[in-house]
């Protein structure tokens, strides 16, 4: 097992092509104050789900890789890219959705994985992202760190997540699942 | 083998091929994500409630997806391919058009089944030629992981339990088991999708999905079927009259005004 403090992900950054520095500093600034609808506290870029930056003619394209394909908050994230991106100065934007890179939950980066925690909901573990099988027994509680926990449900309110018990603090606590 | 980067560098028939595919799959998606959906607010227990309403939702969220690449290869608008089609022109497998009944063990057996299916034709899209389509393969398999895993857990717990819940797993699989290879019916298509490197042929998908089911339903201590033949149709547009009944139901509300904005 990699301990957390030795792992530092930086899956989440993101290049931007073909935009001179001023106008990619506003761009970034903008795309820094989209949030996840569903989970208020952390930003799409902190998630992972900025792929790239790049102009085409005059337009601002933004790559997008989505978390779940089938995520209802999908079209809302598109709107508020285009939003923000719009209210920094860019005319003309567009989000495109990419599946290469593909997004797995190790694409959130290390303060999104700090602020999911104090939202409330376990981060999810490293490195199991995609396909790996993953063990969801022992998933650590946010409230209280005890790995004294049991697997409730695979599913919970939304997509990402699953339900969980916690033996020591007795709490149920939600889990952002390994994708 | 020639790798294709884009859509637009398919052929004529290598297009019309890989639509007739992309249609099976989006299909076979959306009917089973709206059987699942049928759950929501009846299941048993309300942990179950949730796992097949996640699951529709999965499911529907995958039919969309390969919706949109037939739009890029088409034009078709992904709406209308979803509800603006009568079902002779859907080509799903009876798989899953097959009711549900009320039988929850039925359908929790179905959608084990189903996964695997989905698991073992992703697992080898993963390699596609067509390369925006293995990389929504690569994608979407991320996903079906906690499907399977829902899925292989329960028939291995029902199948072990009670004799009522052996009994009824039991003949959920003899019903269910046909049905299941029409999945792999070959099309007019299966040829050229191969020998492109598109997808590979629907009878090795076939023995693969085999090889992965028959030892979880072995220790689930039930029997497998023998001798089978396949329900075969749903992959030409010959559909059970269920289907009919699900998409006068599924469409109701869009052909009130096809032409509403959402």
């Amino acid at each position: 097992m990699v301990s957390e403090k030795t792992t530092q992900s930086d899956l989440h950054r993101y290049p931007v092509m073909g935009l001179l520095p001023e106008r990619a500093a506003a761009v970034a600034i903008a795309l820094d104050t989209v949030t996840d609808p569903e989970i208020p506290v952390i930003t799409i870029v902190e998630m992972g789900m900025i792929a790239g930056v790049r102009v085409e003619g005059d337009a601002v394209i933004v790559d997008m890789t989505p978390t779940f394909a089938g995520c209802p908050a999908l079209d809302v994230i598109k709107a508020d890219i285009v939003g923000a991106v719009e209210n920094a100065g860019e005319p003309t934007v567009a989000v495109n959705v990419v599946y290469d890179p593909p997004w797995t939950s190790d694409r959130i980066s290390d303060e999104g994985r700090r602020k999911l925690k104090a939202f409330g909901l376990a981060p999810p573990g490293r490195r199991c992202g995609n396909h790996e099988v993953v063990d969801l027994e022992q998933t650590p509680c946010p409230l209280c760190d005890s790995t004294e926990t049991d697997l409730e449900s695979i599913f919970g309110p939304t997509l990402c997540r699953s339900i969980h018990y916690c033996r020591n603090c007795l709490q149920s606590f939600e889990h952002f699942k390994a994708v | 083998m020639p790798t294709f980067e884009t859509l637009i560098e398919l052929n004529e028939i290598e297009r019309d091929a890989a639509i007739d595919l992309l249609t099976r799959l989006g299909d076979d998606d959306l009917i089973m994500g709206h059987r699942n959906s049928e759950w929501t607010g009846l299941a048993p227990i309300l942990e179950e409630d949730i796992a097949f309403s996640s699951m529709a939702q999965d499911e529907m969220g995958h039919a969309q997806a390969y919706y949109q690449m037939i739009h890029e290869l088409s034009g078709d608008d992904p709406d209308t391919l979803a509800f603006g089609r009568g079902p002779r022109a859907y080509r799903c497998s009876s798989f899953v058009s097959l009711p549900n009944e009320r039988d929850w063990g039925f359908c929790v057996l179905r959608q084990f089944l189903y996964d695997m299916a989905e698991t073992v034709r992703l697992t080898a899209l993963e390699h596609s030629s067509l390369v925006p389509l293995a990389q929504l393969a690569r994608k979407l398999r991320g996903e079906e992981k906690y499907h399977l895993m829902h899925g292989r857990s329960w028939v291995l717990r029902l199948g072990n339990s009670t004799d009522d819940a052996h009994q009824r797993l039991q003949a959920a699989l003899y019903k269910a088991y046909p049905h299941a290879l029409g999945l792999f019916e070959p099309t007019s298509a299966d040829v050229t999708l191969a020998q492109a490197g598109i997808c590979p042929r629907e009878e090795d998908l076939m023995r693969q999905w085999e090889s992965a089911v028959v030892p979880v339903l072995g220790d689930a201590g039930l029997e497998i079927p023998e001798d089978v033949q396949p329900v075969n149709g749903g992959r030409v547009g010959r559909q059970p009259e269920a289907l009919k009944e699900l998409l006068e139901n599924m469409q109701v509300v869009y052909n009130i005004d096809p032409s509403a904005k959402w």
